[in-house]
């Protein structure tokens, strides 16, 4: 994989990682021990990628937010058996990114969409209630 | 090059789907790079958080709204039409169905609860099997600090593989104690017919489930926020003298993929927002025939004006003062489609839904508030994206 990719990443070691968010859901017996398989025949800008336990819930979101990336020629997604709990993502791209940032790039899309869900959910939920609360005592 | 812009009357057609008597058209989304050629399409975090100025207008003018509606493209926005504690319905516009529909899965089926999962039986010499009892039991939706709920862990089970499983503790088992027993009511009048006042415990109730908090649950389950069943009221079983059940259940986390009984939404649905358009007159005694074939408050009558009796071209002329059709409040409609059997609307109207116009409807089985549901569920898909992201490291290397 190119030398870029693995540059990006931040030095974990040296980093003093902040408790993560849900220390409750960490030993999760559904996420724990799954890992992502790179089937063969992958090169740099074109792979597939198989997720170990996964379903449409995060394949076509995640397919959505791979095809938003510009540098993406076709990005689908799969579950060749419905009795085998694996997802298949396929990704091309352009020559000016590779399959595996594209892939990297999608997750970091779709958390901030879900940063921007949250925070605009919680402030119309807020706003509503207020606004009901304020009617009730009229 | 800069990218093109398509105009707001082209973004407003992209965001319809055509629903027809017997098809349906332009379906699939097309807001991906290149799909049309020279606009952008790319993923832009900031397009999608960008406030429209349409919710600070909102409640100015109908007309305003109109206007501003047609402004919106990429950015999210979040309406609200109901928040109980039981029920919460909301629209969330500007989304892909991808995403939308993740957040109704993870709703379903991947969001922690507590559920009764194994259940020790001491005795029971009721008339309900005791596999047929404890299958019940599971069913029962429980209810408790939510706090406490996420600060409990999973339960490991011992696999096919092998793998240990966790014994129970205060941190992944909840205990609760059925222990009743059916006998005669001494002061039950001679002539009583109702079981229930003459036996003792006839009838067994979810609210005779007694927590027995262990450990650190004492900090967490107290007061009003002990485990407790959401509906006291469920009926377990039905006694009589002599009949006893004495058992110790034990509740773990887990999540609706795994069973039913773990999902936390009684539903978690959504539905495109329906889209009226009426293209030509509809007047006079066909508008009444109109308006019934749409649910009640969706079509109104108004009557035509002369203003518009006067403009030409406008298909009301010479109709001053009759009634027409309009559309008073599509959100309601049910897009039933029986305007489109009659030959004289065939015409003259066109249906759709908008395609990135979510109405969710959450309905909570009471172990969260419905409207913090939904924001567990962004949490999950995102907790998901993060560890999956960590995952790549190792390909990476």
């Amino acid at each position: 994989m190119p030398e870029s990719v693995h540059s990006q990443d931040p030095d974990q070691s040296m980093v003093d990682a902040e408790q993560p968010e849900q220390e409750v859901v960490s030993n999760d017996p559904i996420l724990e021990e799954r890992q992502i398989v790179v089937l063969p025949g992958a090169t740099d800008t074109a792979a597939s990628f198989q997720f170990e336990g996964e379903g449409h819930t995060m394949g076509n979101a995640l397919r959505y937010a791979i095809m938003k990336n510009p540098a993406v020629e076709f990005c689908g997604y799969t579950i060749p058996h419905p009795s085998d709990a694996k997802m298949h993502v396929r990704i091309q791209t352009t020559d000016s990114t590779t399959a595996l940032e594209a892939l990297e790039k999608g997750f970091n899309d779709l958390m901030d969409l879900c940063d921007v869900v949250t925070e605009k959910f919680t402030s119309a939920r807020d706003q509503f209630n207020e606004e009901s609360g304020n009617r009730m005592e009229v | 090059m800069a990218p093109l812009v398509p105009s707001q009357e082209e973004l407003q057609r992209r965001r319809i789907i055509g629903i027809n008597a017997e098809t349906v058209t332009n379906i699939p989304s097309t807001d991906f790079p290149g799909h049309w050629p020279g606009e952008s399409h790319g993923w832009a975090v900031d397009e999608f958080q960008k406030v429209c100025a349409q919710t600070f207008f909102r409640a100015i003018t109908c007309a305003i709204e109109q206007i501003l509606t047609i402004c919106i493209e990429q950015n999210f926005q979040v309406e609200f039409h109901r928040n109980d504690q039981f029920e919460a319905s909301f629209s969330l516009i500007g989304l892909d169905a991808s995403v939308a529909n993740a957040f109704r899965r993870i709703l379903m089926a991947e969001i922690p609860t507590i559920a009764i999962e194994d259940v020790f039986i001491h005795n029971n010499t009721s008339v309900i099997q005791d596999e047929v009892l404890a299958q019940r039991l599971g069913l029962i939706p429980l209810k408790g600090s939510v706090e406490g709920i996420n600060w409990m862990q999973w339960f490991k089970k011992a696999t096919e593989e092998g793998g240990e499983e966790d014994g129970p503790c205060d941190f992944n088992t909840i205990v609760l104690h059925l222990d009743v027993e059916c006998y005669k009511n001494e002061h039950a009048a001679k002539d009583e017919q109702d079981p229930r006042k003459l036996y003792t415990n006839a009838h067994v109730y979810a609210k005779d489930l007694l927590f027995t908090p262990v450990g650190r649950q004492e900090q967490y389950f107290v007061g009003d926020n002990v485990i407790a069943p959401v509906n006291p009221d469920i009926l377990i079983a039905k006694l009589r003298p002599g009949q006893a059940i004495q058992m110790e259940l034990h509740c773990q986390k887990g999540i609706g993929a795994d069973h039913a009984k773990f999902s936390p939404v009684a539903t978690a649905s959504y539905r495109l927002l329906p889209d009226i358009k009426i293209e030509r007159p509809i007047l006079g005694d066909d508008a009444k025939k109109f308006a019934k074939c749409f649910p009640k408050g969706v079509i109104g009558l108004e009557s035509v004006t002369s203003a518009e009796a006067a403009k030409r071209g406008s298909g009301y002329e010479g109709h001053a003062g009759e009634q027409k059709a309009v559309v008073k409040d599509a959100f309601s409609d049910t897009v039933s489609r029986e305007c489109l059997r009659h030959d004289e609307f065939k015409d003259k109207v066109k249906l759709g839904r908008v395609r990135d116009h979510f109405i969710f409807n959450v309905e909570s089985t009471g172990q969260f508030d419905s409207d913090v549901l939904f924001l567990e569920a962004v949490k999950v898909l995102k907790l998901k994206c993060n560890r999956w992201k960590r995952g790549l490291t190792d390909l990476m290397a």
